[in-house]
């Protein structure tokens, strides 16, 4: 049998999924732990000869895709001029092209954020400001700093695309590469952000696989096409909207608990349902991501505290839970051993309410807002985000998920709250589990053939 | 082409004069950025910032325009708009008061023009031109 091999290089584990595409069906999965420190290949070697070792039937790969999120993911700085305009716009861009936003500076830059930027461990600059014909002064200045900073660091020019050939000149000579594309915010809350994801991907193709040592992966499997969290967005969006005669899910919402973040894509307008409510704010990208790095079931798991009080925290147990938890103790027992997996069902439920808080506390950064005001015409409402409360699927996936049998229970989290009655949340969705790790695959399947990855998709969804 | 903001300050939802400014100050040859009804300080403010606009044309035709407007030239001045021109207009005070005594007070709180009901928009065009350019 010949198979299509999708290889997702993560940060834990190098993952595997074979897909026959005569019968259209997904042959077998495996997973090795990703060896990024010594040579990449040998994690996927070691996930390969699991697979073949599992499934005897397969006699050829014939063709293979990869995605990467290794090695810390692809981590971005992102400049902009005002905070709720062009640099939201900016980071919109970079979380949409799969990247971690680690750096986030708005007007001028100073030295102290020049030094910030080169003491980071950064992958790709994202520069925005100004609508085009808007402010050219800010994205000049910034480009100077960072002309005179000569830093080894590739840049996106997104910005007012008048100042663009003055910032050619400014460019000249430098030891860095750069594109300019498309302004990330051509007319005032317009958010164009497809020109700069695309050369954000080129770069992290060309530029960033290299740097981070999976390169040496492309001799055998061909190159790796763009970093994870967009794999799963692109797939996101297939299940979404469906192809040709398929049927996609319509609106729907991926979450992704994993070890150091919660990821969660939405794939819909969000426009306001109702009459009475006028939209404020940066224009929202029908595939939107979100990213919060202080939600995790490991590296983050300190951050929660911080996030909810220990009250709060209590609240996410299960009320048939009975075990005396020690908050602290038991957060502080998985910072330190990331590596750490519940062995009993106390430590389980602990681990669920982790999950839980995750869901949670990541959708109310999601969704949109709801504000009222009163206006001498009666009441009126300011919407900020997407509305997303008649969103008809949501599916999990990430560690915490997938092999949980209480994972639904950690999605409803996600739904309509009656103490937070202003957040747009999804009303009465349903659950689906990517139990068999397929999405990030699928997004990179959909790039040759997007009917099967669909196909796919629809069946092995749970 | 100079950028100009246009809005609708306040919990005010009167949107048809804010189309009339916009369509009549793009066909006098202005780059209009309109942010529309129920517009914040800060919105106005931000767009100006990002479009690098040159005035700032402020609707009020509810009565608490007087409110809404406070401080409107100080948080410019603190946003860094000190050049930016401030315009005011529509029925920016409560009742029937003497003009003269309304445009003396929002000029003290720091406004380039302000217009009472009934002002001609052609008015505002000549005194863009006068203030701005074209």
């Amino acid at each position: 049998m010949d198979v299509y091999l999708l290889v997702d290089f993560g940060s834990t584990y190098t993952k595997l999924t074979a897909v026959d595409l005569k019968s259209e069906t997904i042959v077998g999965t495996s997973k090795a732990s990703t060896t990024v420190q010594t040579n990449v290949l040998e994690g996927y070697d070691k996930a390969l000869d699991r697979l073949l070792r599992d499934h005897p039937e397969i006699d050829n790969v014939s063709d293979i895709s990869a995605c990467s999120s290794a090695a810390g993911g692809l981590k971005m700085a992102a400049i902009g001029l005002v905070e709720e305009l062009t640099v939201e716009a900016a980071k919109r861009a970079c979380l949409g092209a799969g990247a971690i936003v680690d750096l986030v500076f708005s007007h001028h830059l100073t030295k102290r954020e020049m030094k910030k930027l080169a003491e980071t461990p950064i992958d790709i600059i994202l520069l925005a400001g100004g609508t085009d014909g808007g402010n050219q002064e800010c994205i000049i200045h910034n480009a100077k700093k960072l002309r005179e900073l000569d830093l080894d660091i590739p840049i996106i020019v997104a910005g007012n695309k008048d100042a663009n050939d003055v910032i050619d000149d400014i460019f000249v000579g430098a030891k860095f590469e750069y594109h300019i594309v498309k302004n990330v915010m051509p007319k005032l809350k317009v958010l164009d952000v497809e020109e700069a994801k695309h050369g954000i991907r080129q770069i992290f193709i060309s530029k960033i696989i290299e740097a981070k040592g999976i390169k040496k992966a492309e001799k055998k499997i061909g190159e790796i096409i763009m970093p994870t969290p967009e794999a799963v967005l692109i797939a996101a969006e297939l299940l979404s909207k469906g192809f040709e005669e398929v049927e996609g899910y319509g609106e729907l919402m991926v979450i992704d608990i994993g070890g150091a973040t919660t990821d969660v894509h939405t794939i819909g307008e969000g426009y306001p349902k109702r009459t009475e409510v006028i939209m404020k704010g940066l224009q929202e990208p029908f595939a939107k991501r979100t990213v919060e790095g202080d939600l995790g079931m490991r590296y983050s798991a300190n951050a929660i505290l911080s996030t909810v009080s220990s009250y709060e925290f209590k609240q996410y147990f299960d009320e048939d839970d009975k075990w005396e938890h020690d908050i602290e103790k038991s957060i502080k027992r998985r910072r330190e051993n990331t590596d750490f997996l519940p062995t009993n069902k106390h430590e389980e439920d602990f681990d669920n309410a982790i999950a839980k808080i995750c869901c949670d506390v990541s959708i109310s950064r999601h969704v949109g807002h709801i504000e009222v005001v009163y206006t001498p015409l009666g009441s009126m409402y300011y919407q900020t985000g997407k509305d997303l409360s008649d969103i008809k699927y949501v599916i999990g996936t990430g560690g915490v998920l997938i092999s949980n049998k209480d994972a639904k229970k950690i999605l409803r989290q996600v739904n309509k709250k009656s103490n937070k009655a202003l957040e747009l949340r999804p009303n009465n969705p349903s659950y689906l589990l990517d139990k068999s790790y397929i999405l990030a695959s699928m997004g990179l399947l959909g790039q040759k053939y997007p009917k099967l990855a669909l196909k796919l998709m629809k069946t092995y969804l749970l | 082409m100079k950028s100009v903001v246009i809005g609708v300050i306040g919990a005010d939802v009167h949107a048809v004069g804010n189309k009339i400014i916009d369509h009549v100050l793009s066909s006098a040859g202005y780059n209009v950025v309109n942010i529309g009804v129920l517009s914040s300080q800060e919105d106005f403010i931000s767009a100006a910032i990002e479009t690098d606009a040159k005035a700032i044309l402020v609707s009020s035709l509810y009565g608490h325009g007087e409110m809404d407007v406070k401080f409107f030239r100080e948080n410019c001045d603190e946003a860094g708009l000190s050049d930016v021109k401030l315009y005011v207009g529509g029925n920016i005070v409560v009742g029937k008061q003497d003009f003269n005594e309304v445009e003396k007070r929002f000029k003290d709180m720091g406004f380039d023009r302000v217009y009472g009901p009934g002002q001609k928009i052609e008015d505002a065009i000549t005194h863009l031109k006068e203030d701005i350019g074209i």
